[in-house]
Protein backbone atom coordinates (compact mmCIF):
# COMPACT_ATOMS: atom_id res chain seq x y z
CA UNK A 1 0.00 0.00 0.00
CA UNK A 2 1.29 3.40 -0.96
CA UNK A 3 1.91 5.97 1.74
CA UNK A 4 -0.36 8.42 -0.09
CA UNK A 5 -3.25 5.99 0.39
CA UNK A 6 -2.59 5.81 4.14
CA UNK A 7 -2.26 9.56 4.71
CA UNK A 8 -5.89 10.57 4.37
CA UNK A 9 -8.04 12.51 6.85
CA UNK A 10 -10.29 9.49 7.53
CA UNK A 11 -7.27 7.40 8.59
CA UNK A 12 -5.92 9.89 11.11
CA UNK A 13 -5.48 8.30 14.54
CA UNK A 14 -3.46 10.91 16.40
CA UNK A 15 -2.56 14.54 16.07
CA UNK A 16 -1.92 17.44 18.39
CA UNK A 17 -5.09 18.57 20.17
CA UNK A 18 -6.71 21.76 18.90
CA UNK A 19 -6.37 23.22 22.41
CA UNK A 20 -2.64 23.57 21.81
CA UNK A 21 -1.95 26.66 19.70
CA UNK A 22 0.15 26.52 16.55
CA UNK A 23 2.92 28.58 18.18
CA UNK A 24 6.25 26.75 18.21
CA UNK A 25 7.02 25.76 21.81
CA UNK A 26 9.78 27.80 23.39
CA UNK A 27 11.21 24.79 25.24
CA UNK A 28 14.54 23.10 24.56
CA UNK A 29 14.53 20.03 22.27
CA UNK A 30 13.38 16.98 24.23
CA UNK A 31 11.97 18.90 27.22
CA UNK A 32 9.08 17.16 28.98
CA UNK A 33 7.11 20.41 29.34
CA UNK A 34 5.72 20.09 25.81
CA UNK A 35 4.34 16.61 26.44
CA UNK A 36 2.96 17.67 29.82
CA UNK A 37 1.20 20.68 28.23
CA UNK A 38 -0.30 18.46 25.56
CA UNK A 39 -1.71 15.79 27.87
CA UNK A 40 -3.28 18.42 30.13
CA UNK A 41 -4.96 19.96 27.09
CA UNK A 42 -6.03 16.52 25.82
CA UNK A 43 -7.73 15.78 29.14
CA UNK A 44 -9.53 19.15 29.04
CA UNK A 45 -10.64 18.50 25.46
CA UNK A 46 -11.84 14.97 26.24
CA UNK A 47 -13.84 16.21 29.23
CA UNK A 48 -15.34 19.00 27.11
CA UNK A 49 -14.49 21.68 29.65
CA UNK A 50 -12.35 23.96 27.47
CA UNK A 51 -14.70 26.92 27.93
CA UNK A 52 -14.96 26.39 31.68
CA UNK A 53 -11.29 25.99 32.53
CA UNK A 54 -8.91 28.64 33.80
CA UNK A 55 -5.21 27.86 34.01
CA UNK A 56 -2.59 29.62 36.08
CA UNK A 57 0.88 29.77 34.58
CA UNK A 58 3.90 30.03 36.89
CA UNK A 59 7.26 31.75 36.68
CA UNK A 60 9.89 29.52 35.14
CA UNK A 61 10.33 27.88 31.77
CA UNK A 62 6.58 27.42 31.48
CA UNK A 63 5.87 31.11 32.12
CA UNK A 64 4.67 31.33 28.52
CA UNK A 65 2.23 28.42 28.92
CA UNK A 66 -0.60 30.83 28.05
CA UNK A 67 0.93 31.20 24.58
CA UNK A 68 0.61 27.47 23.97
CA UNK A 69 -2.58 26.49 25.78
CA UNK A 70 -5.61 27.78 23.91
CA UNK A 71 -7.83 28.26 26.97
CA UNK A 72 -8.31 31.08 29.47
CA UNK A 73 -5.04 31.54 31.31
CA UNK A 74 -3.48 33.93 33.75
CA UNK A 75 0.01 34.19 35.09
CA UNK A 76 0.95 34.48 38.74
CA UNK A 77 3.90 36.01 40.56
CA UNK A 78 6.70 33.57 41.37
CA UNK A 79 5.34 30.73 43.50
CA UNK A 80 1.94 32.34 44.04
CA UNK A 81 -0.02 30.27 41.52
CA UNK A 82 -1.95 28.27 44.20
CA UNK A 83 -2.96 31.54 45.89
CA UNK A 84 -4.14 33.03 42.58
CA UNK A 85 -5.96 29.78 41.76
CA UNK A 86 -7.63 29.91 45.18
CA UNK A 87 -8.98 33.36 44.41
CA UNK A 88 -10.24 32.37 40.97
CA UNK A 89 -11.88 29.20 42.25
CA UNK A 90 -13.62 31.00 45.10
CA UNK A 91 -14.97 33.63 42.72
CA UNK A 92 -16.09 31.06 40.14
CA UNK A 93 -16.68 27.78 41.98
CA UNK A 94 -18.16 26.24 38.83
CA UNK A 95 -15.04 26.77 36.73
CA UNK A 96 -12.23 24.27 36.54
CA UNK A 97 -9.00 25.82 37.82
CA UNK A 98 -5.53 24.36 37.54
CA UNK A 99 -2.01 25.59 38.17
CA UNK A 100 0.98 24.45 36.17
CA UNK A 101 4.17 24.88 38.14
CA UNK A 102 7.80 23.87 38.12
CA UNK A 103 9.86 22.79 41.10
CA UNK A 104 11.59 26.15 41.59
CA UNK A 105 8.17 27.76 41.67
CA UNK A 106 6.17 25.24 43.70
CA UNK A 107 8.83 23.76 45.98
CA UNK A 108 11.05 26.79 46.68
CA UNK A 109 9.57 30.29 46.66
CA UNK A 110 6.00 28.98 46.63
CA UNK A 111 6.30 26.48 49.47
CA UNK A 112 4.05 28.48 51.79
CA UNK A 113 1.34 29.05 49.15
CA UNK A 114 1.46 25.40 48.10
CA UNK A 115 1.26 23.98 51.60
CA UNK A 116 -1.51 26.30 52.73
CA UNK A 117 -3.58 25.85 49.57
CA UNK A 118 -3.22 22.09 50.09
CA UNK A 119 -4.05 22.34 53.77
CA UNK A 120 -7.16 24.43 53.08
CA UNK A 121 -8.21 21.77 50.60
CA UNK A 122 -8.93 24.24 47.83
CA UNK A 123 -10.82 22.50 45.06
CA UNK A 124 -8.12 22.97 42.39
CA UNK A 125 -5.67 20.85 40.41
CA UNK A 126 -1.93 21.40 40.71
CA UNK A 127 0.29 20.09 37.92
CA UNK A 128 3.83 20.02 39.31
CA UNK A 129 6.66 19.47 36.84
CA UNK A 130 9.78 18.42 38.74
CA UNK A 131 13.10 18.41 36.92
CA UNK A 132 15.34 18.90 39.93
CA UNK A 133 16.83 22.18 38.75
CA UNK A 134 16.08 25.81 37.96
CA UNK A 135 15.87 25.43 34.19
CA UNK A 136 15.07 28.91 32.91
CA UNK A 137 17.70 30.84 34.85
CA UNK A 138 20.59 28.57 33.88
CA UNK A 139 20.53 25.34 35.84
CA UNK A 140 20.96 26.49 39.44
CA UNK A 141 20.40 24.14 42.36
CA UNK A 142 16.75 23.77 43.38
CA UNK A 143 15.28 22.28 46.58
CA UNK A 144 14.56 19.16 44.53
CA UNK A 145 18.13 18.73 43.22
CA UNK A 146 19.36 15.25 44.13
CA UNK A 147 22.24 14.63 46.54
CA UNK A 148 25.51 14.66 44.58
CA UNK A 149 23.85 16.14 41.53
CA UNK A 150 25.84 18.81 39.76
CA UNK A 151 24.27 22.16 38.94
CA UNK A 152 25.69 25.56 38.13
CA UNK A 153 25.55 26.58 41.81
CA UNK A 154 26.68 23.19 43.12
CA UNK A 155 29.46 22.37 40.62
CA UNK A 156 30.92 19.62 42.84
CA UNK A 157 27.54 18.03 43.43
CA UNK A 158 24.92 18.84 46.07
CA UNK A 159 26.42 18.18 49.48
CA UNK A 160 23.58 16.93 51.68
CA UNK A 161 25.48 17.93 54.84
CA UNK A 162 25.59 21.64 54.05
CA UNK A 163 22.85 22.07 51.44
CA UNK A 164 20.17 19.86 52.90
CA UNK A 165 18.10 17.05 51.48
CA UNK A 166 16.05 17.20 48.29
CA UNK A 167 12.41 17.79 49.20
CA UNK A 168 9.69 15.32 48.25
CA UNK A 169 6.94 17.86 47.87
CA UNK A 170 4.17 15.52 46.76
CA UNK A 171 4.67 13.13 49.69
CA UNK A 172 4.80 16.13 51.99
CA UNK A 173 1.49 17.63 50.91
CA UNK A 174 -0.16 14.20 50.63
CA UNK A 175 -0.07 14.11 54.44
CA UNK A 176 -2.32 17.16 54.64
CA UNK A 177 -6.03 16.45 55.08
CA UNK A 178 -7.10 18.85 52.31
CA UNK A 179 -5.34 16.84 49.61
CA UNK A 180 -7.64 14.23 48.08
CA UNK A 181 -5.41 12.85 45.34
CA UNK A 182 -1.63 12.89 44.90
CA UNK A 183 0.27 11.08 42.20
CA UNK A 184 3.72 11.10 40.66
CA UNK A 185 4.18 10.30 36.97
CA UNK A 186 6.60 10.82 34.08
CA UNK A 187 6.23 11.60 30.38
CA UNK A 188 9.38 10.22 28.77
CA UNK A 189 7.88 6.97 27.41
CA UNK A 190 4.52 6.18 25.78
CA UNK A 191 3.39 4.04 28.73
CA UNK A 192 4.26 6.81 31.18
CA UNK A 193 2.46 9.39 29.05
CA UNK A 194 -0.70 7.26 29.16
CA UNK A 195 -0.45 6.80 32.94
CA UNK A 196 0.23 10.51 33.49
CA UNK A 197 -2.78 11.42 31.37
CA UNK A 198 -4.94 9.04 33.39
CA UNK A 199 -3.76 10.67 36.63
CA UNK A 200 -4.49 14.16 35.30
CA UNK A 201 -7.93 13.00 34.19
CA UNK A 202 -8.55 11.65 37.69
CA UNK A 203 -7.46 14.98 39.16
CA UNK A 204 -9.93 16.96 37.02
CA UNK A 205 -12.71 14.44 37.74
CA UNK A 206 -12.06 14.97 41.47
CA UNK A 207 -12.41 18.70 40.96
CA UNK A 208 -15.69 18.15 39.13
CA UNK A 209 -17.00 16.24 42.15
CA UNK A 210 -15.64 18.90 44.55
CA UNK A 211 -13.48 16.41 46.42
CA UNK A 212 -10.60 18.70 47.31
CA UNK A 213 -7.15 19.42 46.03
CA UNK A 214 -5.46 17.07 43.56
CA UNK A 215 -1.75 17.28 42.81
CA UNK A 216 -0.03 15.44 39.96
CA UNK A 217 3.75 15.58 39.95
CA UNK A 218 5.47 14.91 36.64
CA UNK A 219 9.14 13.98 36.99
CA UNK A 220 10.76 15.43 33.90
CA UNK A 221 14.14 16.02 32.37
CA UNK A 222 16.08 19.24 31.88
CA UNK A 223 18.64 18.25 29.29
CA UNK A 224 20.05 21.78 28.95
CA UNK A 225 20.39 22.25 32.70
CA UNK A 226 21.76 18.76 33.22
CA UNK A 227 24.15 19.25 30.24
CA UNK A 228 23.02 16.10 28.45
CA UNK A 229 21.48 15.07 25.14
CA UNK A 230 17.68 14.58 25.38
CA UNK A 231 17.71 10.77 25.18
CA UNK A 232 20.68 10.55 27.55
CA UNK A 233 18.92 12.81 30.04
CA UNK A 234 15.86 10.53 30.02
CA UNK A 235 18.10 7.53 30.81
CA UNK A 236 19.80 9.52 33.58
CA UNK A 237 16.37 10.43 34.93
CA UNK A 238 15.33 6.76 35.05
CA UNK A 239 18.53 5.77 36.83
CA UNK A 240 18.81 8.63 39.30
CA UNK A 241 15.56 10.56 39.69
CA UNK A 242 13.14 7.63 39.84
CA UNK A 243 14.80 5.84 42.80
CA UNK A 244 14.42 9.01 44.89
CA UNK A 245 11.13 10.14 43.34
CA UNK A 246 9.35 6.81 42.76
CA UNK A 247 6.49 6.89 40.26
CA UNK A 248 2.94 5.94 41.13
CA UNK A 249 -0.07 7.10 43.08
CA UNK A 250 0.69 8.42 46.56
CA UNK A 251 -2.78 9.28 47.82
CA UNK A 252 -5.99 8.02 46.22
CA UNK A 253 -9.52 8.78 47.45
CA UNK A 254 -8.15 10.52 50.55
CA UNK A 255 -6.12 7.45 51.60
CA UNK A 256 -2.31 7.45 51.59
CA UNK A 257 -1.15 4.27 49.87
CA UNK A 258 1.47 2.01 51.46
CA UNK A 259 0.69 3.06 55.01
CA UNK B 1 -7.36 -10.19 11.56
CA UNK B 2 -5.90 -7.62 9.24
CA UNK B 3 -2.47 -6.11 9.48
CA UNK B 4 -2.12 -2.48 10.50
CA UNK B 5 -0.25 -0.21 8.13
CA UNK B 6 0.66 3.22 9.32
CA UNK B 7 2.36 6.40 8.34
CA UNK B 8 3.42 9.58 10.09
CA UNK B 9 3.56 13.17 8.93
CA UNK B 10 6.13 15.37 10.67
CA UNK B 11 5.84 19.15 10.82
CA UNK B 12 9.43 19.59 9.67
CA UNK B 13 9.81 23.25 10.58
CA UNK B 14 8.64 22.68 14.17
CA UNK B 15 10.62 19.48 14.79
CA UNK B 16 13.60 20.09 17.07
CA UNK B 17 15.43 16.82 16.36
CA UNK B 18 15.46 15.65 20.00
CA UNK B 19 15.54 11.97 18.93
CA UNK B 20 12.98 10.87 21.54
CA UNK B 21 10.55 9.52 18.90
CA UNK B 22 13.41 7.56 17.31
CA UNK B 23 14.23 5.60 20.48
CA UNK B 24 10.55 5.06 21.36
CA UNK B 25 9.56 3.65 17.94
CA UNK B 26 9.05 -0.11 18.49
CA UNK B 27 9.55 -0.95 14.80
CA UNK B 28 12.56 1.31 14.07
CA UNK B 29 10.74 3.35 11.46
CA UNK B 30 11.94 6.82 12.37
CA UNK B 31 15.38 8.34 11.85
CA UNK B 32 16.74 11.86 12.00
CA UNK B 33 17.49 13.48 8.65
CA UNK B 34 20.95 14.44 7.43
CA UNK B 35 19.53 17.78 6.32
CA UNK B 36 18.35 20.46 8.72
CA UNK B 37 15.24 22.61 8.88
CA UNK B 38 15.05 26.40 8.95
CA UNK B 39 16.15 26.51 12.59
CA UNK B 40 19.12 24.21 12.01
CA UNK B 41 17.68 21.09 13.62
CA UNK B 42 17.73 17.67 11.92
CA UNK B 43 14.14 16.49 11.67
CA UNK B 44 12.42 13.13 12.10
CA UNK B 45 11.32 11.24 8.99
CA UNK B 46 10.26 7.70 8.08
CA UNK B 47 13.41 5.80 7.15
CA UNK B 48 11.60 2.44 6.98
CA UNK B 49 7.99 3.37 6.14
CA UNK B 50 7.01 -0.22 5.36
CA UNK B 51 7.47 -1.18 9.06
CA UNK B 52 5.14 1.49 10.47
CA UNK B 53 2.07 0.10 12.23
CA UNK B 54 0.57 3.47 13.19
CA UNK B 55 0.89 2.73 16.93
CA UNK B 56 1.26 6.49 17.67
CA UNK B 57 3.94 5.97 20.32
CA UNK B 58 6.14 8.54 18.58
CA UNK B 59 3.37 11.13 18.60
CA UNK B 60 2.59 10.44 22.28
CA UNK B 61 6.14 11.17 23.42
CA UNK B 62 6.88 13.99 20.97
CA UNK B 63 7.43 17.00 23.26
CA UNK B 64 6.55 19.45 20.49
CA UNK B 65 3.52 17.58 19.20
CA UNK B 66 4.70 17.76 15.59
CA UNK B 67 3.76 14.19 14.57
CA UNK B 68 0.44 13.18 13.02
CA UNK B 69 -0.29 9.47 12.77
CA UNK B 70 -2.41 7.68 10.16
CA UNK B 71 -3.42 4.01 10.22
CA UNK B 72 -5.33 1.60 8.00
CA UNK B 73 -6.08 -2.10 8.44
CA UNK B 74 -5.27 -4.06 5.30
Amino acid sequence: MDIKDIIKPENKVYSKTSLMTDNALSYCPGCGHGTAHRIVMEVIEEMGIAHDTIGVAPVGCSVLAYDFMDIDMTQAAHGRAPAVATGIKRLWPDKFVFTYQGDGDLAAIGTAETIHACNRGENIVIIFVNNGIYGMTGGQMAPTTLGGMKSSTSPFGRDIGTMGNPIKMTELVANLPGVYFASRQAVHKPSNVRKAKKAIRQAFENQKEKKGLSIVEIVSNCNSGWKMAPVQSNIWMEENMFPYYPLGDIKVDDVILGK
Amino acid sequence: MGRAKGAIVVDIEKCKGCNICVVNCPTDVIELSKEVNGKGYPYAYMENPENCTGCANCALVCPDGVIEVYRVIV
